[in-house]
């Protein structure tokens, strides 16, 4: 079993993909109204990241999705 | 009018000089009664709604921009009380920021003074779903981890009949799996409250999808925590110490506090 802590200090253009998104697409001020585009329809962006996603990687099974 | 003001983040004071922001183009700052806008110039054939709609599809598009816009809210954040603005807000001119800044400063003074002296840090706990997972190292055992029915619970009569056997050795896995589930869902509170007591401010981010993040066992947690900079060092400590007993733990960060800024103004 990894019971191993490790500790991630990573240089911004290290920091895994997937922590970015977490927080690119979920955290900061949302602002609306008067812009060009804000990702203020966010689930729009979550779904076709999801289908990209899904044709990336098809092979996927039995993985704990919950 | 082929331009447009891409809008990174809203700090209390300008750098003297900061990275390149997205599709490589220089930042720089509008200042405005105390709070400091960074934006970049960006043409709007990248940057306009329906070249976006499209660019968002993109995966390596929305990599790239992802990460260049963390490149320019770090470094912001990583010198003065900075409110991250979520990924691909785009005005159609500075003024509009400016206006942003007149109409929202007491909304971003807030917000400043909430994350000032404090990083933000990523804590995700992981389990192997085979193996189980117990209460945790120091835990006050309370009995959850012997409490797993056998798969001989006995149910009605007629176990001498092939197909009722198998109903039952399934019946059996699948309380055993909602109990590994229960405890999993169990530990990861644990984990929670106890770095909750040591930071400023919690939030947990949903799961992360394993095809995204390549890894394939429970994702028990998906935790930020805004910290006192002096409580780093105790902060990690904790954190630390609540692995083990079946649970592996990361710490990332520090990060900007994308976390403990999220709030929506118009």
């Amino acid at each position: 079993m990894r019971d191993v802590v490790a500790e991630e200090r990573l240089p911004p253009e290290r920091v895994a993909l997937v922590d970015l998104l977490d927080r690119l697409l979920a955290g900061g001020v949302v602002i609306t109204g008067d812009l060009v585009l804000s990702i203020a329809d966010i689930d729009l962006v979550r779904i076709s990241l999801r289908a990209l996603i899904a044709s990336i990687d098809e092979d996927l099974e039995g993985s704990a999705g919950w | 009018m082929s331009d447009a003001t891409y809008l990174y983040a809203v700090a209390r004071d300008a750098l003297p000089e900061c990275p390149a922001g997205v599709a490589d183009l220089p930042v720089r700052t509008i200042g405005r009664e105390g709070l400091v806008a960074y934006v970049s110039t960006v043409p709007l054939e990248q940057f306009g709604e329906q070249a976006l709609r499209r660019s968002l599809e993109d995966m390596d598009w929305l990599a790239e921009t992802a990460r260049a816009h963390h490149r320019v809210v770090d470094a912001v954040a990583a010198a003065t009380p900075t409110a991250p603005v979520r990924l691909v807000t785009v005005y159609d001119d500075d003024g509009h920021v400016r206006d942003l800044l007149d109409r929202r400063g007491d909304d971003f003074l807030r917000v400043l003074a909430r994350v000032s002296g404090r990083r933000e840090w990523g804590v995700k706990a992981y389990a192997d779903p085979a193996a189980g997972v117990g209460p945790g190292p120091g835990a006050s055992g309370d009995g959850n981890g012997e409490s797993c029915p056998g798969p001989s619970a006995s149910g009605g009569g007629g176990a001498g009949r092939p197909g009722t056997a198998y109903l039952q050795r399934r019946r059996a896995s699948l309380r055993g799996r909602e109990q590994v589930r229960r405890q999993v869902l169990q530990r990861a509170d644990h984990i929670h409250r106890a770095l909750s007591e040591l930071a400023a401010a919690s939030y947990r981010h949903r799961a992360q999808d394993p095809r995204l993040s390549g890894r394939h066992d429970w994702m028990l947690l998906n935790g930020a925590y805004l910290v006192d900079e002096g409580r780093d060092a105790e902060f990690a400590e904790q954190a630390a110490a609540l692995g083990g007993d079946g649970v592996e733990i990361r710490v990332t960060g520090p990060w900007a506090p994308y976390s403990f800024t999220v709030m929506e103004m118009g």
